[in-house]
């Protein structure tokens, strides 16, 4: 593996949780990605912020391989999981999302009952023996997303039916229900309020520790609240990437800089 | 003057009204736009012109129209003032046959008289003809005249010429979907008018929940009890229609359209879809020789290899699996818009957790596509009882009550075809039938329908 300039980094990981090399994503003859190499940590937030289109959210999908579901979309260099190639022919792309879920920009819930939409995963993977098994899962899915003082007595009730706010939480909490080990957010309260978006973020404080999560985010408030590291992407670029307060107040590279004190984007 | 000609004449003057008027207006216009006032000037002279041509042409129209239903009867009239009429038969038949016939010879489509009689009503006839026909020429002229005169008076530089256009091709507009409208309550109101008879011979009990079908016995004379009960007719129609056919119709349907919006490439998409749809472009009748030459037969033989006694060689199976065949388009097109309406947010949400692809469809995309399908095989099954022509060449006659799909079952639109093919006398309670069946048909398929396009709609917000 190569290893990462001094330029771009000012940062060592220890022991990463995922690791990218040289990664080149294409849709179709367009590059979207010119080669990101980036370590995510196990123990802090992660986040990726840059103008719109500079694949931050490409860069995402291609670490739980959500881009295969797009046809013309093709990926080159190397992501490991804990060490392992997740484009590897080995690697089934089910365990892989298992293992690495994901919360989208629009929340999704699926049109079921609440208590359906938490069970998706686990009955999918097998991850409950019986209806007891799955009762825990559930509510011990809510309780993390935060959730569950709020719908506990209306669990059989439609998930779509509830605030957009709780539908995000019940993503995350679905998304937790099959005990991944990184979570992926791809700017998860860009379709919320204020209050709701503080809610999502005081969620992530309480999730980090237990799951490596990356959140892709276009407000650069957010990711000095929420995140400990943060990657600046540019033009399919990674510019820079670095302790969070770091990044805010003392970035090294020139576009960075702009980004930040809001020059463009 | 003959009616061509009139229109004819009547076409070119309203031309010469609208060049007029165009010019007319064209003219004041410039004029009055040389004045400098913004609202000098109205409309555009083509306006004009249509407002001056159309009240040359729509006062004389209606006026022929109604002229060329009352004019008739004023010739007759005439005719019947004349000398030579006194001579004609009191009884309204021959009457009406002599003064008939004198008509023919005087207006050209008749060479001679059969009838003596008629010989001398043929000259009156001619006059009065010629007389009537000058006289609806003059007026409709007189009529184009004063109209177009009318509106030509009234072309000035700020007359508004387009909002009267405008309004008119508006009330055209109305009228020609209030046409439509009427002619399906006209059909309406007849169906209930000859079911109406057809109920005051036939207790409606009787009818609705009889088992026994044989009108020919009705007519024979044994009486209108016990030959009316529709019950086997309508269970042979759902037997068909909304069983068998649908057993073929929905699982094919549903898993050809879950294969083109999910799995097939667009270049295989773009060449089945439309090849899909060609089968609900096959006239029917070719689908009833189908059914009729080449399924029912092998069922029957299948049947009685595998030793299967009654098979016939009409049976509801053959006519119910080739009706299906022929849905499957329709299924299959409501289910792949369902399908494609369920956003992709759903599906990525589905994909992210680990589904694979078939769990994703089959745990996601369907249940959320579920109202759009049902509504999509309402429709069909409403599309397949009221289907005709296979039926007819593949089911049979005989109103059997039976569960055996190898026997030959019969169907509403079976029966009422049988009902009124041929001479049929329209005061028997077997001609009749046929309309209270089609009623009892009209009435399910209209509810099916509101049934399919109510769940529709309220799928299709669910996700706006």
């Amino acid at each position: 593996m190569t290893p990462m300039t001094e330029e771009q980094h000012n940062l060592a990981v220890d022991n990463p949780k995922m690791t990218a090399r040289d990664v080149k994503v294409f849709y179709g003859p367009k590059q979207a990605i010119k080669g990101v190499s980036i370590d995510v940590d196990m123990d802090h937030v992660t986040a990726f912020i840059g103008p719109s289109g500079c694949g931050k959210s490409t860069f995402l999908r291609t670490l739980n391989r959500m881009n295969d579901t797009v046809a013309s979309a093709r990926v080159e260099g190397a992501i490991t999981l804990d060490g392992e190639d997740i484009y590897a022919p080995s690697m089934d792309v089910v365990q892989l999302r298992a293992r690495v879920g994901m919360v989208f920009q629009k929340p999704n819930p699926f049109p079921k009952s609440i208590y359906e939409n938490i069970a998706y995963g686990p009955r999918i993977h097998g991850l409950a023996a019986s209806k007891a098994d799955m009762d825990v899962i559930v509510e011990k899915s809510l309780r993390r997303a935060g959730l569950w003082e709020e719908v506990k007595d209306r669990l059989q009730d439609s998930g779509t039916a509830l605030s957009g706010g709780q539908q995000q939480r019940l993503c995350i909490g679905r998304a937790i229900a099959v005990e991944p080990e990184v979570i992926l957010m791809d700017e998860p309260c860009s379709a919320l309020d204020p209050i709701a978006t503080a809610k999502i973020e005081e969620l992530i404080h309480e999730l980090r520790g237990r799951y490596a999560i990356v959140i892709v985010t276009h407000n650069m408030q957010q990711a000095a609240r929420v995140s400990q590291r943060t990657a600046f992407f540019h033009l399919g670029e990674l510019v820079e990437y670095g302790v969070t307060s770091e990044i805010f107040t003392n970035p090294r590279q020139e576009r960075t800089k702009d980004y930040i004190t809001g020059r463009y984007g | 003057m003959t009616g061509p000609a009139i229109l004819l004449l009547l076409a070119g003057l309203g031309a010469i009204a609208w060049v007029s008027a165009r010019a007319r207006a064209l003219r004041l216009q410039t004029v009055a736009r040389a004045t400098g006032r913004r609202d000098a000037v109205h409309s555009l002279p083509g306006y004009h012109g249509w407002y001056v041509a159309l009240w040359t042409l729509i006062p004389a129209g209606i006026f022929l129209a109604v002229w060329a239903n009352v004019a008739p009867g004023l010739v007759t009239q005439s005719v019947l003032t004349d000398p030579a009429a006194q001579s004609l038969p009191a009884d309204g038949f021959a009457r009406s046959a002599i003064l008939g016939e004198a008509r023919a010879i005087a207006s050209g489509l008749q060479a001679a008289a059969f009838n003596p009689a008629s010989e001398a009503l043929v000259e009156p006839y001619r006059t009065a003809l010629t007389e009537y026909g000058i006289a609806g020429a003059v007026l409709a002229l007189i009529l184009a005249f004063a109209g177009g005169a009318y509106a030509f008076t009234r072309v000035r530089p700020d007359f508004r010429a387009r909002t009267r256009v405008e309004r008119l091709v508006m009330a055209s507009l109305l009228i020609a979907s209030l046409l439509a409208i009427i002619t399906t309550l006209g059909i309406v109101a007849s169906l209930l008018w000859e079911s109406f008879r057809f109920f005051s011979m036939v207790n409606p009990l009787d009818f609705l929940f009889g088992v026994k079908w044989s009108p020919q016995s009705a007519a024979m004379g044994y009486g209108n009890k016990d030959a009316f009960g529709a019950v086997p007719l309508f269970w042979g129609t759902i037997f068909i229609g909304a069983i068998i056919a649908m057993i073929v119709a929905i699982p094919l349907g549903l898993m050809s359209a879950v294969y083109l919006t999910q799995y097939a490439s667009p270049t295989v998409r773009k060449w089945m879809k439309p090849m899909l749809e060609v089968l609900a472009g096959v006239p029917t009748v070719v689908y009833g020789y189908f059914a009729a030459l080449t399924v029912a037969p092998a069922l029957r033989d299948l049947a009685v290899s595998i030793g299967i006694h009654g098979a016939s060689s009409e049976s509801a199976l053959a006519a119910g699996l080739v009706m299906g065949v022929m849905i499957i388009p329709f299924v299959s097109s409501m289910a792949d818009d369902s399908i494609a309406a369920v956003p992709q947010s759903m599906r990525d949400g589905s994909l992210a957790m680990g589904a694979t692809t078939s769990e994703t469809i089959t745990r996601v995309l369907v249940p959320a596509a579920l109202p759009g399908v049902v509504g999509g095989v309402l429709l069909a099954v409403s599309r397949a009882i009221g289907e005709t022509m296979i039926v007819v060449m593949a089911a049979g006659l005989a109103a059997n009550l039976t569960l055996n799909p190898f026997a030959s079952v019969t169907t509403v639109t079976t029966q009422i075809v049988q009902l009124l093919t041929g001479d049929q006398e329209f005061d028997s309670a077997k001609t009749l039938a046929a309309f209270a069946l089609g009623l009892v048909l009209f009435i399910v398929t209209l509810l099916l329908n509101i049934v399919a396009l109510r769940v529709v709609k309220k799928y299709r917000e669910a996700y706006e």
